[in-house]
């Protein structure tokens, strides 16, 4: 507060008063870590100790040092976390892709033509409304325990998040620019090109954010449901024998997985759009 | 006259609704070739719909649009424009945004950019080619906009109040920089404004428009001072106060007119 003030009664030391903020925003971006390994540090020890003493039963509560032993159990001893790990990974990677192209192709499509989005509309409305993970046994009647019921169910999930981002991504487009890239000669392949994707695509890339997790979901919930291999047939089959560590040893395993995913997300996000001016120094 | 030459623009009694609402109610304007007419009017009185007719971007409900003497169907083909409201794209640097009509109109991605360097030295904009737009200042976004619409080189020059967001030492450059451009190669110039002075240092004539609704020409007078003309002296010698008091007459009572309508 004191350096603002300073720097509005002294523009001559405006040099000098721009390298405060930048030395103050370290020290608070520090300060935020701090607090933020403080609240984590205190919850898990307060967790470990409640369980040691016997103040929360085990059973249900399994203290933290339990789970993240069973977690580097499954990874080293027995090594079978790898082979499930990759399943679900692969039905993410699949689900994601496929509901992306058909959810941004949809979007693209409906969000230009005004008369498929008309008549569409509806439709799209009424299976929107169908809660997904329901889809689930019938995906399974139809694909069977395997990757194809799993992959289903998470590109149903994307597809309608993918979609409904672009759709709005596409139909914000300032009607200024495109009436000046039409100017311009733009063809519509064109417009599609250099104007229509680009403007979505700040859209597009919230929905990336959104669909990772939305893919993560369909295929753990799908493994969940009924399969052989993956994260989620991992986590009932510790459910089945009332085995808490391992229910909470996958859920552990799943924030990771989901969180790396997230990081990737974000760094394509931030190739994507070094054209966006940053964020205001002082936002925090 | 000896001989009569196609004008580049012919507007006759055109007509403009918006639904029931009639914008323009008969307006003509003859632009000759490599001519600069510059419009005034008051706020709302139709300037940036005529414009928008014709560059064919909205259509005329009555009269005619000739273009080099052929009646305008579709988008103009021979008109750049430049519009009132930033249209730049955010996700594309200087060059490429200048470069844009090239490589929409089948130019190679180099070569284009090539171009569009060249014309942004022209506007005073050498070493700003890899900012994107949210690097550049106003008066800078007005430059890059008009080195846009200018690379296409077309025969016609739209341009909807181009600098008037601009502060004044701004402005002035500006127009030094679009008089040296098109003294150096005349096209026909619209030069929309609200800015009387604007007009006649600019212009070779100046038409004057009603207030709305049904707006049409109230009068135009030419500018014959002569070129190249030095935009900061202009302003106070006689011919100019002349020429202001002239233009006056005709816009000073259709601005108080818009007011009552208001
Ligand atoms: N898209 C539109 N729909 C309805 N009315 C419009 C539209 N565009 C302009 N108008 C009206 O037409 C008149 C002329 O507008 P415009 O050409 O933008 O004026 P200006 O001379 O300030 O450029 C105004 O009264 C405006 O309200
Ligand atoms: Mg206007």
């Amino acid at each position: 507060m004191l350096s603002s003030n300073d720097a509005a009664t002294a523009p001559l030391e405006g040099i000098a008063a721009a390298a405060a903020p930048a030395r103050r925003a370290m020290g608070y971006r520090t300060r935020v870590a701090v607090t933020q390994a403080v609240i984590l540090g205190g919850f898990l020890l307060g967790w470990e100790a409640a369980s040691r003493l016997g103040w929360i039963d085990r059973f249900f509560f399994p203290a933290p040092s339990a789970i993240l032993g069973r977690v580097a159990g499954w990874a080293t001893e027995d090594g079978s976390l790898w082979a499930d790990l990759g399943v679900t990974l692969l039905e993410t990677v699949l689900s994601f892709a496929l509901g992306i192209t058909g959810g941004t192709a949809l979007g693209i499509w409906l969000g230009i033509s005004r008369f498929a989005s008309d008549v569409l509309q509806p439709f799209i409305k009424v299976m929107n409304a169908i809660p997904r993970v329901l889809l689930a046994p019938i995906y399974t009647i139809w694909f069977g325990l395997g990757l194809g019921s799993k992959v289903a169910l998470g590109f149903t999930i994307v597809i309608f998040v993918a979609f409904f981002n672009t759709f709005q991504g596409v139909r914000e487009v300032n009607p200024v620019v495109l009436a000046n890239a039409r100017l311009l000669k733009a063809s519509r392949f064109a417009l599609l090109r250099h104007v229509y994707l680009p403007s979505a695509t700040s859209w597009i890339l919230s929905s990336l954010r959104v669909s990772v997790g939305m893919a993560v979901l369909g295929a753990v919930v799908s493994e969940y449901l009924g399969s052989s291999a993956g994260l989620g047939h991992r986590i009932a089959q510790a459910e089945g024998v009332m085995d808490a560590v391992g229910v909470f040893a996958g859920i552990v395993v799943l924030s990771v997985f989901v969180v790396v995913l997230d990081a990737l997300v974000d760094r394509l996000e931030r190739r994507l759009l070094v054209w966006r001016p940053a964020p205001s120094m002082d936002a925090h | 006259m000896p001989q009569q030459e196609t004008p580049s623009v012919e507007l006759r009694n055109v007509a403009v609704q918006f639904g029931s609402y009639t914008a323009v109610g008969s307006m003509d304007l003859v632009v000759k070739d490599s001519e600069f007419v510059a419009v005034v009017g008051p706020t709302g009185c139709g300037k940036s719909t005529i414009l928008n007719v014709v560059t064919g971007l909205k259509s005329a409900a009555a009269g005619e649009v000739l273009v080099f003497g052929k009646p305008l169907t579709g988008l103009n083909g021979e008109s750049g424009y430049m519009l009132q409201q930033e249209a730049l794209l955010p996700w594309k640097t200087a060059e490429d945004n200048v470069a844009l009509g090239l490589v929409f109109t089948g130019h190679g991605r180099e070569e284009a950019r090539e171009r569009a360097r060249r014309w942004l030295a022209k506007v005073g904009l050498a070493g700003f080619e890899k900012r994107f737009m949210h690097q550049l200042s106003g008066g800078q976004r007005k430059r890059v906009a008009m080195a846009q619409t200018l690379i296409m080189e077309p025969r016609i020059v739209l341009m909807d109040e181009p600098f008037s967001a601009l502060d004044v030492h701004t402005r002035r450059l500006m127009q030094r920089i679009l008089l040296d451009l098109w003294q150096a190669d005349r096209r026909s110039l619209i030069f929309i404004t609200h800015d009387l002075e604007e007009a006649i240092v600019l212009a070779d004539r100046v038409v004057v428009m009603s207030a709305g609704p049904a707006s049409r020409m109230v009068g135009e007078v030419p500018i014959p001072l002569p070129r190249p003309r030095d935009v900061s002296a202009l302003a106070t010698t006689d011919a100019y106060m002349d020429l202001y008091r002239q233009i006056w007459s005709l816009l000073g009572a259709e601005v108080e007119k818009s007011y009552a309508v208001q």
